[in-house]
């Protein structure tokens, strides 16, 4: 078993910063998520850049809302990718729903963007060297492997999560995830949707951890991403 | 199979083990990644209970929602697929007997956590699946029999994302209700699939506006679905993105409450 994050190290943060962003969290909140994000800044670390300009998605559920919104950043240049020129052979119904699915990725990463305000991470750069646009294939695989990816990750992610509204607003995006997933499994295999890949004897889907998420995600990544001071739990 | 032997099996995996057991939020950790997977029913029951004993009443309630819900898709599944000739090709009979497989799954997971915590698994309705004559031929029209899925299936995941919040105090619980949710998700993305290859309604796999593709008489399992602010925040055109109200109302599901669930189904438990 891998060992878990020692708690006690000292996190790099941005000198003289962190105070400010913190109280400009609590003045965003009052107007996007509510009053909930006030009580966070506290005793839970940003995000910042650490010295070796790996970017920390910071502590708390703002550190949890930062990890999904890294994913829906790298989902959505997937697909805007994707959708700027289609691959060979993509036929109207193909070309229908992946748009869709671009616009439901590009609406997850404005979403975090904009609940997270001045405690977003950066805008990630990413990686698509190992995939070649043009193929249909290459497309839908990769589309397969992001798609379960954040399926998994989301399911994994719930129990990290410390305020219930937060809970509830992934569970409205990770539902979506799934159904994207289905219809990506179901194009490249038909019946595929649920297969024993992601679903085990009793039914239940896979859930990976932030470290093994960030992981696979590192594939598709130029920007580096620390999960240490996320929660363990 | 009894406690002792998972924790064995357990140590025998990862030596560390008595150590995290004596700090409760390694439990859980140890119990996802190592425990066989036809163990963990009685792991999460027995950690829980030993674990948060005054609050199991809550979560057991809301294992026994679940198990009800559970209880009528495995059966209507089993129904149908009793029929072979109501699937016009195999890859239909066998995507049918794959979903009707997770949901039997779904429910001996649940009886099995249930009663490992202490609970007492609620005993399966009496299932009615013309809902009172409204779907008569449900086990013999094969578009009827598709349109009763996918209500199905949307509803199961509008149940339990409306019960996560209920279960935040227990990490594994609420592990393996999220793991359920998204299966019911894939389901419901098929069968869409399946209705709209068959010409049965112009669904895509995601649910768009609060449209069922079906009519008045499963609206009550749509309606809401057409949400398109979260937390405040209006998706639609959000930024200058070209996100339109339905590409915004596809992106986020909503979730139902357990009275809101218990109504919709009322008509198909006698």
């Amino acid at each position: 078993m891998k060992k878990e994050t020692d708690l006690n190290v000292t996190t790099p943060e941005l000198p003289g910063t962190s105070l400010s962003r913190r109280n400009f969290l609590a003045f965003a909140g009052m107007g996007v998520l509510g009053t909930t994000l006030i009580s966070l800044g506290s005793c839970k670390r940003d995000s910042g850049i650490m010295p070796d300009g790996t970017i920390d998605l910071g502590g708390g559920d703002i550190g949890i809302l930062n990890y999904a919104y890294a994913l829906e950043q790298l989902e959505a240049a997937f697909y805007t990718k994707v959708a700027s020129s289609f691959y060979a052979g993509a036929s109207a119904d193909e070309i229908s729903r992946l748009t869709e699915i671009r616009n439901h990725e590009v609406a997850h990463r404005e979403f975090f963007k904009n609940a997270l305000g001045s405690s977003a991470i950066p805008d990630l750069e990413v990686d698509f060297s190992s995939i070649d646009f043009n193929s249909r294939n290459s497309v839908l695989g990769a589309a397969k492997a992001f798609e379960d990816l954040g399926v998994s990750a989301y399911n994994g992610a719930g129990k990290l999560i410390a305020n219930a509204d937060y809970l509830l607003l992934a569970g409205k995006i990770v539902s979506v995830e799934a159904r994207h997933a289905a219809y990506i499994r179901d194009i490249i295999s038909n019946g595929s949707f649920a297969d024993m890949e992601v679903v085990d004897a009793n039914g239940l889907e896979l859930s990976r951890d932030p470290n093994a998420v960030l992981n696979i995600a590192s594939t598709y990544l130029k920007s580096k991403l620390s999960a240490k001071n996320l929660p363990t739990s | 199979m009894n406690f002792g032997n998972i924790l064995n099996e357990i140590e025998h995996a990862d030596p560390e083990v008595f150590e995290k057991v004596s700090q409760r939020r390694h439990i859980f950790k140890s119990f996802g990644a190592k425990v066989a997977l036809a163990a963990l029913p009685f792991a999460i029951g027995s950690m829980f209970k030993k674990a948060y004993g005054q609050s199991t009443g809550a979560i057991i309630d809301v294992l026994n929602f679940a198990l009800t819900l559970e209880y009528l898709e495995a059966a209507f599944y089993q129904q149908g697929s009793a029929n072979p000739a109501l699937f016009p090709t195999a890859a239909a009979a066998n995507a049918i007997a794959t979903i009707g497989q997770h949901e039997t799954a779904h429910v001996n997971f649940l009886k099995t956590a249930i009663q490992a915590s202490g609970g007492t698994p609620v005993s399966s309705p009496t299932f009615d699946f013309t809902a009172g004559g409204t779907f008569p031929d449900v086990f013999l029209n094969y578009q009827t029999f598709l349109a009763v899925a996918q209500t199905f299936e949307d509803t199961g995941v509008r149940a339990y994302k409306g019960q996560a919040g209920n279960l935040i105090s227990n990490n594994d619980v609420l592990t393996a209700a999220l793991n359920i949710h998204s299966v019911e998700a894939r389901h419901a993305a098929h069968i869409r699939q399946m209705r709209k290859a068959n010409g049965f309604g112009d669904v895509k796999p995601w649910i768009t506006g609060n449209d069922s593709g079906i009519g008045a008489v499963v609206q009550a399992s749509y309606d809401g679905e057409e949400n398109t602010m979260q937390a405040g925040i209006q998706i639609r055109d959000i930024n200058g993105q070209a996100v339109s109200m339905n590409d915004a109302s596809e992106a986020f599901d909503e979730p139902l409450s357990k009275d809101q669930i218990l109504a919709i189904v009322a008509p198909f438990i006698v």
